[in-house]
């Protein structure tokens, strides 16, 4: 990693260099919402007067770069009785700016589950390995919690990080590609001032938390509370609309479906992004399914975010960005979700007083 | 200023991408082969009930063909083109490197459509994937093989196995329950190695109907028709989902280690690989760390059966 110190107006022109010559996304107002907040979505720039930098959150997260929600596998051409199947992972390169440091810890999740294993994804690994990534911090909404999952700072996955402070962004440089293009602008080592600028800018980010969730002995907890009733009270509030997997910036559970072309000479196969929370994610044919209830879903949602890939993969899926709980249509959300799991034993407590500030 | 080129070049993957995975695909180094399927001819379709079939495949490659191999208990992805793909657990031979035998249900969409093909349409397999049943632990010790229904397709994988190398174990017996006569499966082949093998055949249905000469009642029942030393004693259940807890509690109570019972689970699946995560059951992935589970571990996972 290289240091470095970039003015606004310098930085600006390194992203009109960036985004003149190669396709670029960068967070867009699109719309405004009925409270008459503005809505940004990651969205196609050719300037970078068109990036709103000071966003405060988009609604959809940056993994649709990585995981589209229809994405083709192969492609079938049939010939009398005999047929050949095509593969192609073809991925342009594809410049990402301003992503904030929980989707960029989602994208290291998603590189850990798509490429370790037996099985790498090709798919993935050719769009990964053609993103540019762009971070910037940002001061915490009062409904982010990624401090709780540890993922307020980042410190791998991006080419190139910017923190603020002040006139200045302080770039932290994580490839050889941003490198070179920054030789051609006006960039400096930091100084002992700047450098003690980011650390107050950090202490700042990470104090300005107002949401904060209890995820210490969460796997063993989720376990112990498999038949808890707080499954059941949130599960029949849920709609089964599976939303929250859609904009969650980590959540990669697919389904495969394949379709013939009208003129019956070829078919696709087709991989679309999947809700754990539709009713059909474990139906088999024949007709069981094997988490029947609204519940035995939602809870299967936060024993894979919290507690199975906790197990798999030593860390939790979920990294605090709450866009599950905004975008949720009956108020469903991971605070208040493990919150009353864990009040449900506390309030049985009698030597020691229940957590304050937790009701 | 700018008249330096910003353009990022475009990065292609090559095999050094995949240098840390392990190649476990039938030697097929490059795992971008995974997502294709190896080629196959239905050589042969038998009519067994009808509900299911037994189809016969045949790799077209010949040099795919004698690299594939697979472990009893392990299953595939049958891929029909156009119509999607369905994980079937293997039921033929694993000694037998020239044909591929699957039974199948017709009870979904692709399955429906697999029972149109006839003898010579071609269709694509990916794997073996999951996990095996660990035949080498169990030479030297009895085998008791538990079956409900169509739970007899994947036991017929080890059975094979077993016939092959019938020398190296001691009693091995097959109860076999379905919910009536016309439903048992693979009868004339268990009467063949009953005779040829000694391998013990216990059937028992649900209904009897007046040609039904046998036994009625629960797969339970069968218990007390054999003797069972729980010391020396493996044990392999398969069947619908409501059969594991009673009998693996039956087992249990007999007195049969936990780590010597070993069930084998079906899901829900899309991949086959652990990523599409439709087969998940806790933090255990059907298709990879499964289907063959003992049931210490299953016992353990939620919602496994």
């Amino acid at each position: 990693m290289i240091y470095k110190v970039i003015s606004k107006t310098e930085f600006t022109k390194f992203i009109d260099a960036l985004a003149g010559s190669n396709s670029s996304f960068g967070p867009r107002q699109v719309d405004t919402d009925s409270r008459g907040e503005a809505v940004y979505q990651f969205r196609k720039v050719t300037s970078a007067s068109e990036i709103a930098f000071d966003y405060t959150r988009t609604a959809s997260s940056a993994k649709h770069f990585f995981l589209p929600f229809h994405e083709e596998l192969s492609r079938f051409f049939f010939h009398g009785d005999e047929w050949n199947q095509q593969i192609t992972y073809e991925a342009n390169p594809t410049v990402l700016v301003g992503l904030r440091p929980c989707d960029i810890s989602a994208l290291n999740i998603l590189d850990d589950v798509l490429l370790n294993g037996h099985f790498p994804s090709p798919y993935y690994l050719a769009k990964r390995k053609n993103t540019f990534v762009i971070g910037m911090d940002h001061l915490p909404l009062p409904d982010c919690f990624c401090k709780s999952m540890n993922h307020h700072i980042v410190s791998t996955g991006f080419n190139l990080f910017c923190s603020d402070i002040g006139d200045e962004y302080y770039l932290s440089i994580n490839s050889s590609k941003a490198f070179s293009f920054l030789k051609e602008f006006v960039t400096r080592d930091p100084l002992d001032e700047e450098n003690c600028r980011l650390a107050e800018r950090r202490k700042l980010i990470s104090e300005s938390f107002q949401t904060e969730i209890d995820v210490t002995g969460l796997p063993s907890i989720l376990d112990i509370e498999f038949d808890s009733p707080v499954w059941e009270k949130w599960g029949n509030k849920c709609l089964n609309c599976g939303s929250c997997a859609m904009v969650c910036p980590s959540c990669y559970c697919y389904s495969v479906e394949e379709s013939f072309a009208t003129n019956l000479k070829s078919a696709t196969r087709q991989k679309r992004l999947y809700s754990c929370n539709l009713v059909d994610f474990a139906a088999v044919a024949g007709g069981h399914n094997f988490r029947p209830k609204n519940g035995d879903r939602l809870k299967y949602r936060y024993y894979h975010q919290h507690r199975g890939f906790a197990e798999n993969a030593n860390q939790q899926i979920c990294v605090g960005c709450n866009r599950c709980g905004r975008t949720c249509l009956t108020g469903i959300n991971p605070k208040d979700v493990i919150n009353d799991l864990r009040m449900e034993k506390e309030s049985c407590m009698t030597s020691v007083s229940s957590s304050p500030g937790k009701s | 200023m700018h008249d330096k080129c910003f353009v990022i070049p475009r990065q292609e993957l090559n095999r050094k991408d995949f240098a840390s995975s392990v190649p476990d695909f039938n030697r097929r180094s490059e795992i971008m082969n995974t997502e294709m399927g190896y080629k196959c001819t239905i050589t042969n379709i038998v009519r067994l009930t009808g509900q299911e079939k037994l189809f016969q495949l045949r790799i077209i490659d010949p040099v795919e063909r004698s690299l594939f191999r697979f472990r009893p208990g392990q299953f595939l992805m049958l891929e029909l083109p156009g119509y999607g793909d369905v994980p079937i657990s293997i039921s033929g031979s694993s000694i037998n490197h020239e044909f591929l035998e699957l039974c199948i249900r017709k009870a979904g969409h692709v399955t429906s459509a697999l029972f149109t093909f006839e003898e010579g349409a071609q269709v694509a397999i990916r794997g073996p994937f999951g996990s095996a049943f660990p035949m080498d632990e169990m030479i030297g010790h009895n085998v008791l093989l538990i079956a409900g229904g169509l739970g007899i397709a994947p036991l017929r994988a080890p059975l094979f196995w077993i016939n092959e190398h019938r020398d190296r174990f001691l009693d091995v017996n097959v109860l076999y329950g379905a919910r009536d006569a016309s439903q048992l499966l693979f009868t004339w082949q268990f009467e063949e190695w009953k005779m040829i093998n000694h391998i013990g055949l216990h059937t028992i249905v649900e209904h009897a109907t007046e040609e039904w000469k046998g036994r009625t009642g629960m797969i339970t029942d069968l218990f007390r028709d054999i003797a069972i030393e729980e010391k020396n004693t493996y044990a392999i259940v398969c069947g619908p989902p409501v059969m594991f807890k009673i009998v693996c509690s039956w087992l249990d109570r007999l007195g049969i280690p936990m780590n010597r019972m070993f069930v084998s689970l079906e899901r829900r699946m899309h991949c086959g690989m652990g990523k599409c995560c439709r087969c998940m059951v806790g933090s255990t992935f059907t298709c990879i760390d499964g289907p063959v589970f003992d049931y210490w571990s299953v016992m353990n996972l939620k919602e496994a059966i």
